[in-house]
């Protein structure tokens, strides 16, 4: 390489711990930084992606090392970009409702329910209580399904590949009951503004039972080979701590905040759909380290599947479960601004919507977890890890790469 | 670090003991889900091509393409939806949109061929294993995305109206018309049943987006009776209308009236606001003011060529005015739509009959061509004994003397005989001069009878009673009023026009006393004014004409509306104006080089 401008990056100068006392969002320690002189031998550059195992998707980190140390990471994403938010601008409303879902491949409902919330409250249409119901059905089942997708992947950044597999078979147990349900497996367009696409089928309840059952005894197994495991916990547990301090600034949600003993829940904290009606708690952590949040996550997946018995059971029995809209070929939504959010199993998902009072949307912004955590907060988080807990790391922030491209 | 965390992990061991979670044979064994949104059926008989499914589908997966075995035909243009499967996403919009609801999917979701083109095939009429399966993704009521019903035209209560000839339907507010203009889905379906092809769904787009001005500039491009047609016409385009496959058609004949019942008192501005006629020195003679003749002058004038209408009867309109009463269409409505016609240069000479003040081959002679629209005005008398009697009267003679401004006796009893529309104004009419007691007869059953079910409601709405398979067979005098001698009838055989003919009951008779009966049983064409002349006239009584041109079989003369197809409908006429307006444009220019 040439010697020159090209060789040297910079890095923030100090290491954590006293980073974290003058941190806020307009004093933020990376802005100031010194230079790796990379020709000095001390460093290699290396890419980790886009295409990896410990990706869910393609991104790329672009990693500078000091012997197995992280010194420096740059996040690197425009594999997956699909333009979708800017699609929407030239599809009418309904036409988008398929198109969302496409955003997070392993929790395409969230999108699905956020759009059509942020669709409905710009025009005003109230939604059946029945469908209010059935969408946080739907809502906590792919939680379950996503989340239970995560500790496989969480499992597997770590060489524990058979967690990994146990976790895709179950969540197929669940993609059954979706295709029962929705019409379809992995995409499920089932939630669309006006309601929901059609009411639980026969014996739904009774099989949905089994399947939480077989998702119970995952997790038992799970617990034994993974959270109680000795190589496991030596990896993970005091690895990629966040600190508590960071969680505001950098816009940290779901369990990842939870972890770090910040109890956010959107579910909690700003009900939408049925779930001020429902009994439950929010699950806070404390320790903020990898093996904290992927603690977390199993337990936010038992307490779906609690979730899930309570709403079937509350569920009221008939009704409609979908509102007429006006002509969704010439609709025209009330021309306005919202931002509708949600928890989804990475943490706050929101849509940001506009409306010019036009037959298309104006802007759909999407905000999703993966995007805050995993670009400036992993570039963060990955300085001073070693390299093989990288991808460890970057599967307990919740990354998910097609989320962060829209 | 305990030695349970060392020993705990090789608990999966005990995972090798059981059963594999894989299936066998997934291709046999594993059958898409119910409700599963696999490979697309279409019901190819009951799709009509409106293409709405093209239309929604946003991946573009869908194109619309001719087949065979489905004819372009009164709504259905022929095309069915191909599907491309290297697009499609599965999402069911298409089902969820479609109309007729002849589009579904089945749960078929393995099917693969090695053949990339095999993957874009044409639902239901393509051979597929999955065509006409039970399984799978069908819409429902609730999941269609479009809404079945009609918003009403408010209208007089029949009480109210039954005690004046004052218009019944008030037209639409703009709330109304809004949101049934949303419910169009602008397939434009409609647009080859109507006969003069109005851009229906441009019109009632400009609804929706408060562009009436323009509105009515596309209506005038094809109707220079928009305004009276918005009360009264037929409407072939609602019975085309995709919408009426699984609800009520789209208000389209409320629509246009909703657009000239607030664009009238603009109207020339907006039409010819800055228009110059070029003169081409040329002229033509139509005869006959009817929607016909006025159409044809309308379009001919607006082409530069000097128009003289020549109208027997004091006022223009033709069967618009002295057949159709008041309370469906006011003559005010009437007079201000002609007034548009002749302020762009119609001349307009009423009160001259052709054959009689004038004749035939002098307004040959002193034009260069000729259009003849007489209408079939000549009511038909039933052959039977007693039409002469006093109290006895031709349904188009009564509402003729109405329109005039007469108010004729005709008693509490009143008969109307006949099921067409006019016996509908002949009995309605008759409620409005006072009769208490009105009764239709008509000798088929009321799926035959050719009137529209509208007017048949609202006339029942008025309190007029149907009689069916009944027939006059003699009508005489008696102290006051009449007495008239019935038979029953059977159906039997269909006839030429496809309804089943009637056939007396022997021993049926039975009699009616009643004070006055009307007879409403048809028109004809009076071309006596063409008699002794070359046009060729059939054996009853039309004007022939070529299909195509609308020319007789002299060069240069032209007819057109009732008077060469017998009784039909305004906007027939209405058409054959505009269309005879063209040929004789090219006709003149043709005759010029
Ligand atoms: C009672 C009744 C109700 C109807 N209701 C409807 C309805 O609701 N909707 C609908 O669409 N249609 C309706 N129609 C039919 C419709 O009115 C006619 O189809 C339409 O008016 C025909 O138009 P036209 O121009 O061909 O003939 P006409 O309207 O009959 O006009 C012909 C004109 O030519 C004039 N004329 C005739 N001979 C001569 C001559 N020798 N010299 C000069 N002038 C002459 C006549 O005076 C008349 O003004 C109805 C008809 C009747 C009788
Ligand atoms: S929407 Fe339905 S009726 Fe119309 S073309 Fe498509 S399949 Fe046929
Ligand atoms: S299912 Fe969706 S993507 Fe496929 S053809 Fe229908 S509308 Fe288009």
């Amino acid at each position: 390489m040439e010697s020159g401008a090209s060789s040297a990056i910079t890095v923030p100068t100090e290491a954590h711990s006293d980073r974290t006392d003058r941190l806020s969002p307009w004093n933020p320690f990376w802005a100031r930084e010194t230079e790796l002189d990379l020709d000095s031998g001390r460093y290699v550059k290396i890419w980790q992606g886009p295409q990896h195992p410990g990706v869910t998707g393609n991104m790329a980190l672009e990693v500078t090392l000091e012997g197995d140390v992280v010194r420096d990471c740059k996040t690197h994403i425009g594999y997956l970009h699909r333009g979708f938010e800017k699609l929407m601008e030239r599809r009418k409303w309904i036409q988008c409702f398929p198109i969302v879902c496409r955003i997070c491949v392993p929790e395409p409902d969230t999108n699905e329910y956020l759009f059509a919330a942020g669709v409905e409250e710009l025009s005003g249409v109230e939604i059946p209580v029945k469908a209010a119901w059935l969408r946080a059905l739907v809502l906590e089942m792919i939680r379950v399904a996503s989340m239970t997708m995560g500790l496989g992947g969480q499992a597997g950044a770590y060489g524990l590949g058979i967690v990994g597999q146990w976790a895709v078979v179950h969540r197929d147990y669940m993609l059954d009951l979706f295709e029962e349900l929705t019409g379809g497996r992995v995409y499920h367009m089932y939630i669309l503004p006006g309601g929901v696409r059609q009411d639980l089928p026969e014996g739904f309840t009774g099989r949905m039972e089994k399947v939480l059952r077989m998702f119970e005894n995952l997790i038992a197994d799970i617990e034994k080979v993974m959270f109680d495991n000795a190589v496991f916990k030596a990896r993970t547990k005091g690895s990629g701590v966040l600190p508590r301090e960071w969680v505001e600034p950098f816009g940290v949600t779901g369990t990842t905040a939870r972890a770090a003993g910040v109890p956010l829940d959107v579910r909690k904290d700003n009900p939408y759909l049925i779930y001020d009606q429902l009994d439950f708690e929010k699950i806070v952590g404390g320790e903020s380290d990898i093996y904290e949040r992927a603690f977390l996550r199993k337990e936010e997946i038992l307490m779906s599947i609690r979730l899930i018995r309570q709403i079937l059971k509350r569920m009221p029995g008939e009704g409609p479960v979908r509102r007429k809209l006006p002509n969704v070929l010439h609709w025209q939504v009330q021309a306005g601004e919202t931002y509708v959010r949600a928890e989804s199993g990475r943490g706050e998902m929101g849509y940001y919507m506009v409306s010019d009072g036009g037959e298309y949307p104006r802007r759909v912004h999407v905000r999703g977890a993966s995007y805050t955590h995993a670009m400036a907060l992993l570039e963060q988080m990955a300085r001073g890890q070693s390299i093989a807990d990288i991808a460890g790391l970057m599967v307990s922030l919740q990354t998910c790469p097609p989320e962060i491209e829209r | 670090m305990s030695l349970k965390d060392v020993i705990s992990p090789f608990y999966a061991w005990k995972k090798t003991l059981d059963k594999p979670y894989t299936i066998k044979n997934p291709i046999a064994e594993r059958e898409g889900a119910e409700r599963y949104r696999g490979f697309h059926t279409n019901d190819v008989e009951k799709c009509i091509g409106c293409g709405t499914c093209e239309e929604i589908c946003q991946n573009e997966a869908i194109d619309m393409v001719p087949v065979q075995g489905a004819d372009p035909q009164r709504g259905d243009s022929g095309l069915r939806p191909k599907i491309d499967y290297g697009r499609c996403c599965w999402c069911a919009l298409c089902v969820d949109v479609c109309p007729t609801g002849s589009l579904g999917m089945s749960n078929e979701y393995k099917w693969v061929t090695p053949d990339a083109e095999e993957y874009r095939f044409i639902p239901g009429v393509d051979i597929k294993p999955w065509n006409g399966a039970e399984k799978g993704y069908k819409r429902s009521d609730e999941a269609w995305l479009l809404r079945p019903g009609l918003k009403n035209m408010p209208v007089v209560e029949p009480e109210e109206r039954r005690q004046t000839f004052d218009e019944m339907a008030l037209g639409y507010n703009d709330n109304l018309a809004l949101l049934e203009a949303n419910r169009c889905l602008e397939c434009g379906i409609c647009v080859e049943a109507c006969p003069t092809h109005m851009d229906i769904p441009q019109y009632i787009k400009a609804i929706r987006e408060n562009r009436l001005e323009d509105g009515l500039q596309i209506l005038y491009d094809t109707n220079p009776f928009s305004e009276s047609c918005g009360r009264i016409c037929t409407a072939h385009c609602q019975d085309a209308c995709a919408m009426a496959h699984n609800g009520d058609a789209i208000g389209i004949r409320w629509l246009k009236r909703y657009i000239t019942d607030n664009t009238w008192q603009r109207r020339d501005d907006i039409l010819h606001g800055d228009n110059r006629i070029t003169e081409r020195g040329k002229s033509v003679a139509i005869i006959g003011g009817g929607p016909s003749g006025l159409s044809a002058a309308y379009y001919l004038r607006q082409q530069g060529y000097t128009v003289t209408v020549y109208e027997k009867h004091d006022k223009a309109g033709g069967m618009l005015r002295y057949g159709i009463p008041e309370y469906r269409l006011p003559k005010a409505v009437l007079d201000r739509e002609i007034e548009t016609i002749t302020r762009i240069g119609v001349q307009l000479k009423t009160g001259v009959a052709i054959g009689g003040d004038i004749s035939f081959e002098q307004l040959r002679r002193e034009n260069d061509a000729v259009y003849i629209a007489v209408g079939a005005q000549k009511g038909t008398a039933m052959p039977i004994e007693g039409m002469e009697t006093p109290g006895v009267y031709i349904g188009v003679d009564f509402l003729d003397r109405i329109a005039a401004g007469e108010r004729p006796d005709i008693g509490s009893r009143v008969l109307v005989v006949g099921g067409g529309n006019t016996a509908m104004d002949v009995c309605r009419s008759s409620v409005r001069l006072g009769a208490a007691e009105v009764s239709v007869l008509y000798r088929r059953t009321e799926k035959e009878m050719p009137a529209n079910a509208e007017e048949i409601e609202e006339a029942r709405e008025e309190g007029v009673r149907f009689d069916f398979l009944v027939s006059p067979v003699r009508i005489s005098r008696l102290e006051t009023g009449l007495r008239v001698e019935c038979r029953r009838m059977k159906l039997g055989e269909p006839d030429a026009s496809g309804r089943r003919r009637p056939v007396p009951l022997e021993g049926s008779e039975f009699t009616l006393d009643v004070d006055s009966c009307i007879m409403a049983i048809g028109q004809k064409v009076d071309s006596s004014m063409a008699h002794g002349t070359d046009v060729h006239i059939t054996r009853w009584g039309t004007f022939e004409v070529n299909a195509e041109t609308l020319q007789t079989n002299v060069p240069g003369i032209f007819a057109g509306g009732d008077c060469e197809s017998g009784p039909d409908d305004a906007i027939k006429a209405i058409a054959d104006g505009k269309k005879a307006a063209w040929f004789i444009a090219k006709y003149l220019q043709a005759e010029h080089n």
